[in-house]
């Protein structure tokens, strides 16, 4: 992909950012910083391509290290987020 | 050695859906009820992204792939199950920690094998809008690690919350990061670029993010965190940038700007500007002198007793927490006091600072664990007018927040930040540890002097059970 092409759904995804994230409500603000710290692992792609790759042997192994630590944010991300979520009760009425 | 993947619609078709996926996640997040189903489209989108990446990428080991999957899955598991809800700062501080490594390990992937990545140019050396990618990715990735690192040390209590201030440290910092943008271009610039330029980059920043954190005192901490989930945004897109994908860069843009919103939030709560509180230094003088002059005024010790008579009598009392409860770990305790009070037919709603506790959104977290309704709980501007017609303000681990102070002292470091007007309700009752210590900003604050306040003098939990006690 071209850079313009890149920099415009960054650009736009910015502000999908900005509105959103406006919307989420204050009492969810901790389990938004978890569940974007989860899904900013999505940064393990990069390391999989890494470790799939031959040619480089220090580079597979950064890789898969970076994949091991990916790994711990995304399920740990994703796990407590989803803990914390199944806290959030209505009034029993 | 592998020649630039052609781009097949279907894969960046793949990649789409999964930032898509992650856009409906946060949006799930602006209500509690549609929350869940946020988090699980959240996992779908992740997956998609991994399974991709497998999938159309030549594998020398799959096996090897699949057991740091699950090394780093059965870990971050375990951690997620055990971890106590007043842990979650830490948590939040270590898991950025993580991403910020992540980035440099990424871009210092890329740095060793280009050819993998598909950024070689044609003259065999990384293309020049690549360095810049990667210059940025691996400087914001070392920032993120080592700041939430001391972040993490401050919040864990491995390190005291008080700044710490170096000599001359802005110039310090300043130079650092003039530096790292200059090698940045100088590496991006080269003809025949030198490896040296990219990891003195990675180790500058490295640095700066220590040198940046450590002036920052503990309170502070929810703006740190917060601008640390940012940075860990903006280097997943950098190296989005670098590998072409929609996923990463749609992830890291809406991560970024996440963290950005909440710093500003965090900042508006306390009327400081970003500015100052990155420059650290807040609550490292004064608070020693206002806390001795406090001594000489005059006020009411209650017990645990009388704080139960009253709330009993009331029509209305709003819980004000702050961090003091987290610390005392009293949410449990709070919630059962707050049933039998109920019971006695006493309205209860809790009232929460934007800034209470150490992180966005701590106390909502602390009180859902203990089994608070959502809707029982209210943000500073819908509860505020409340106060006046309510019979008992019942503050417990809060300080600043609720100090007039903010709205009648010009002089104060905290004039400005909107508070509650808990001494407008008919009584104020006031857990505090001792009378000796003063909030996080230092400064006095006149409610505990009152007429209508009562100063209730213990432990938050202890205290919490001892009125349970008294109004069983």
């Amino acid at each position: 992909m071209d850079f313009i092409s890149i920099l415009s759904i960054f650009v736009l995804a910015c502000f999908v950012g900005y509105y959103v994230v406006w919307s989420v409500t204050p009492a969810l603000h901790t389990p938004l910083m978890a569940v974007t710290n989860a899904i900013s692992s999505v940064i393990i792609v990069g390391a999989l391509i890494a470790a799939a790759a031959a040619g480089s042997p220090q580079a597979k192994w950064l890789g898969l290290l970076t994949v091991v630590l990916a790994s711990v944010n995304i399920f740990g991300g994703f796990a407590v987020t989803e803990r914390m979520l199944a806290m959030y009760k209505k009034k029993e009425r | 050695m592998h020649e630039a993947a052609p781009v097949n619609p279907f894969v960046a078709l793949a990649y789409l859906v999964a930032g898509v996926c992650f856009i409906l996640a946060l949006r799930g997040l602006s209500s509690p009820t549609t929350s869940r189903r946020g988090n699980r489209l959240g996992m779908i989108g992740m997956g998609i992204a991994i399974v991709t990446t497998l999938v159309t990428h030549e594998i020398a080991s799959l096996a090897e792939i699949l057991v740091a999957i699950v090394i780093g899955g059965v870990i971050g598991f375990v951690i997620a199950r055990r971890i106590a809800m007043t842990a979650m700062p830490q948590l939040v501080a270590a898991f950025h920690s993580l991403v910020g490594l992540a980035a440099v390990l990424v871009a210092a992937a890329a740095f060793l094998n280009p050819g993998a990545f598909g950024i070689v140019g044609a003259d065999g050396e990384i293309l020049p809008v690549s360095r810049i990618e990667m210059g940025l990715g691996v400087a914001i990735g070392a920032i993120t690690f080592s700041g939430s690192v001391i972040a993490f040390l401050k919040l864990n209590g491995n390190m005291s919350g008080k700044p710490i201030l170096l000599p001359a440290r802005h110039l310090i910092n300043l130079g650092t990061l003039a530096a790292i943008l200059a090698l940045i271009g100088l590496w991006t610039a080269a003809a025949t670029p030198d490896a040296w330029m990219f990891w003195t980059v990675t180790a500058l920043a490295f640095a700066i993010g220590f040198l940046l954190i450590i002036p920052i005192g503990g309170a502070d901490m929810p703006v740190v965190v917060s601008m640390l989930n940012s940075y860990s945004g903006w280097a997943a897109a950098a190296m989005g940038f670098t590998l072409g994908n929609t996923a990463m860069i749609v992830t890291g843009a809406l991560v970024g700007s996440s963290g950005a919103i909440l710093s500003y939030i965090m900042c508006r709560a306390m009327n400081r500007s970003f500015i100052s509180v990155i420059a650290g230094g807040f609550g490292a003088a004064g608070g020693g002198d206002a806390g001795a002059a406090a001594t000489d005024r005059p006020w009411k010790r209650g017990s645990a007793e009388d704080a139960a008579f009253l709330m009993k009598q009331a029509d209305q009392v709003i819980i004000v927490p702050g961090y003091g409860m987290a610390v005392a770990q009293a949410q449990h305790a709070l919630r059962e006091m707050a049933d039998m009070l109920k019971e006695e037919g006493v309205t209860v709603k809790y009232a929460i600072h934007p800034v209470a506790g150490r992180m966005p959104g701590h106390m909502n977290v602390l009180l859902a664990e203990a089994n608070v309704p959502y809707d029982e709980v209210f943000e500073l501007e819908d509860i505020n007018s409340e106060f006046a017609q309510t019979d008992v303000a019942f503050i417990i681990g809060a300080n600043d927040v609720v100090n007039p102070a903010a709205k009648t002292d010009k002089s104060s470091p905290i004039y400005g930040m909107p508070v509650f007007d808990v001494n407008k309700a008919k009584t104020v009752l006031f857990i505090k540890r001792s009378m000796g210590g003063v909030g996080y900003a230092g400064v006095d604050n006149d409610v505990f002097y009152q007429d209508n306040t009562m100063m209730l003098l213990a432990d938050a939990k202890k205290m919490v059970e001892e009125i349970v006690k008294n109004l069983g």
